[in-house]
């Protein structure tokens, strides 16, 4: 019997809720089959969910815990995964009450060595990070959850084998009530780092591990200090070693330092050990003597794995159940929401069956891509922030040193960050269209960034759970072939928009057969798309990234196009 | 690395003083001197191939 605490987590901030449970049809042999099963509500399970909800794919989403996880977790969203909380719903809840950041600053020796600035683009709507503990990020999901009735939340339900098939997925699943069998066509998982499905399964991640362990603790504290990274090199009370702080709502930061070789987890976490090193830090930053007190602690390891192969007949991984990545630079929360965005909709036109061959594979080579391109721009960040070796050692405390007075060694303290990818070489990508022929604007397999139409008004604000044709067109006219061929995509069940973006020096007329219209008089739209000859075409994936552009189309090659790009 | 850019009056100096500084770094902090050193005179040379070809040439006959 599965019996999860039902006594609130302890935290000094946050106001931990016990969701009920509820008891399964399947206990009382009223089970139906269900098309797909999520199985972890964390903010990847959470999130995914919600994108295929709106595709109209039902789910079932189970979760072994009764509360949201403990702690703050993932703590800072990037641009990007605002970007795409926004699409299913609560990214400006968390704009409201999360603290935007875009500064970091370095320091050695007491002073100051680098400052990062990541720039904040006019055209973007969110900043670059966003601080927010995890826990207020999962109860927005939550209650974002709770208002489609197309996912079914199922608290206190634990997964506890699997038999994948080739045509479906049965999971044991264990309550408090007794434990069922639950029948699914899909199965998400999203159980993260030490996911049980991947482990039923007898699925090994390839890549490899790093020696250091890290602490990270949550402190209330009144520093007074803004919301800006701070990374300390080489403290006197850390020797050799990085102490990271992040400052988050609700009085608290985030520290996060490296321990000492061989010391265990439980040392490194008892009162005594952690309250010498915090005090030792604040000491450090001229804080000593400032009252503070632990929300929350843990210890991690910093790895750069992944599963080579996402998807495993019916049963799909995505965030850390598939790979486990470097953190320095928030590579967790902010990866998995990319995985998830990037499977959503191919599972959506797999379940509908307008779907090629090649569709749900694009998501693994995709996805996989990425996960490698991470572990390689994360362990340049590892390699420096914990040197592996004497030869790193000594390069790591030469670039230190130097950086005191010279500006060459300085980009060499970047805290590289989580961005998107582009999917250059992906087998959705137009073979055969005319993107070579563009300047600027997006290329093949990126993402369209956002584009600002007014104080409070942008791009990606007006996009939905579809394919979007942007068409810049001389007259304002969309082509009735263009009109039918989009018709008869979404006949086929196809979600597919034409966006019309209006010209410069046009008066508003003319705009029909546009599913949705960009008003864009002073041609900015234009100009960020890249369209120089009077006109222009890209197709845009659901999940924003581009497959094509044109600089004429006929409704022959978009129906090519849109076909390569749902995999066949 | 056969071509010869440096004068020898020159390269005497440099021998002279990069031993002079290393003794000043002390033994403790030879390596680190060295490798800002290094650091320091690969932006002079700006040239991936022939820092890769002066790491392969020192690393001989140690």
């Amino acid at each position: 019997m599965h019996q999860p605490s039902t006594t609130p987590r302890k935290s000094i901030y946050y106001d931990y809720k016990i969701y009920p449970f509820v008891r399964p049809p399947e206990l009382d042999g009223k089970g139906q089959r269900h098309t797909v099963a999520v199985v972890g509500a964390g903010p990847i399970g959470l999130a995914t969910a919600l994108d295929l909800a709106r595709y109209g794919i039902r789910c079932v989403l189970l979760t072994a815990d009764r509360q949201v996880s403990e702690g703050s977790r993932a703590l800072g969203y990037t641009r990007r995964s605002m970007e795409i909380l926004q699409q299913v719903g609560v990214a400006s809840r968390i704009a409201s009450v999360g603290f935007p950041w875009r500064y970091g600053n370095s320091y050695f020796r007491g002073r100051r060595v680098y400052r990062l600035d990541v720039p904040f683009d006019d055209d973007d709507r969110f900043s670059p990070l966003i601080t927010l503990q995890q826990q207020y990020l999962e109860e927005f999901l939550v209650d974002r959850v709770a208002q489609t009735d197309l996912i079914e939340m199922r608290w206190g339900h634990k997964v506890t084998g699997v038999k994948n098939g080739a045509d479906g997925v049965t999971l044991d699943v264990d309550t408090a009530e007794g434990a069922y069998e639950l029948q699914a066509d899909w199965v998400i998982a999203c159980d993260g780092a030490r996911s049980g499905v991947r482990q039923a399964l007898d699925l090994r991640m390839e890549g490899s591990s790093y020696e250091g362990k890290f602490v990270i603790a949550d402190i209330r504290c009144d520093l007074g200090l803004p919301t800006e990274r701070l990374a300390f090199f080489d403290p006197d009370w850390n020797p050799g070693n990085t102490v990271l702080m992040h400052r988050e709502p609700h009085g608290l930061w985030r520290i996060d330092y490296q321990l000492p070789p061989g010391e265990s987890p439980e040392d490194a976490l008892r009162p005594e050990s952690m309250k010498a090193r915090i005090d030792a830090q604040l000491a450090m930053i001229g804080k000593a003597g400032t009252p503070w007190e632990v929300d929350w602690c843990s210890v991690y390891s910093a790895r750069a794995m992944t599963l080579p192969e996402y998807v495993h007949s019916r049963v799909i991984f995505a965030g850390d159940a598939a790979h486990m990545l470097p953190i320095f630079g928030v590579r967790g929360a902010n990866t998995g929401w990319q995985d998830g965005h990037n499977l959503a909709w191919k599972l959506a036109m797999t379940i509908r069956g307008t779907a090629g061959p090649r569709l749900l594979g694009s998501y693994t080579h995709e996805r996989v891509k990425a996960a490698w391109e991470i572990v390689d721009e994360a362990s340049k960040s590892v390699r420096f922030m914990t040197p592996p070796s004497e030869g790193f050692r000594i390069m790591r405390d030469a670039v230190l040193s130097l950086s005191l007075t010279q500006e060459l060694a300085r980009p060499l303290l970047n805290w590289r960050t989580s961005r998107p990818h582009e999917y250059t070489d992906s087998a959705l990508n137009c073979p055969d269209d005319e993107s070579s022929v563009y300047r600027g604007g997006w290329p093949l397999g990126a993402q369209i960034r956002n584009v600002r139409l007014g104080p409070d008004d942008f791009l990606l604000d007006h996009l939905g759970a579809s394919f979007y044709l942007f068409l810049f067109s001389r007259d304002n006219q969309v082509p009735q072939d263009l009109r039918d061929a989009a018709q008869a995509l979404r006949e086929q069940g196809v979600p597919f928009q034409i966006a019309l973006v209006t010209r410069p020096d046009s008066k508003g007329e003319g705009t029909e057969g546009a599913d949705l219209v960009i008003e864009d008089p002073s041609g900015h739209v234009w100009d960020r798309f890249g369209i120089e000859r009077g006109q222009g075409a890209y197709l845009v994936r659901p999940d924003q990234h581009v497959c094509a552009r044109w600089i004429t189309l006929d409704a022959t090659r978009l129906t090519r196009a849109v076909r390569k790009a749902l995999g066949h | 690395m056969s071509t010869v850019n440096i004068a020898i009056k020159d390269l005497e100096i440099f021998y002279d003083e990069l031993a002079e500084s290393i003794d000043k770094a002390g033994p403790e902090k030879a390596s680190l001197f060295l490798a800002k050193l290094a650091l320091l005179l690969a932006n002079e040379v700006a040239d991936v191939t022939r820092l890769r070809q002066a790491l392969q040439v020192s690393l001989q006959d140690l």
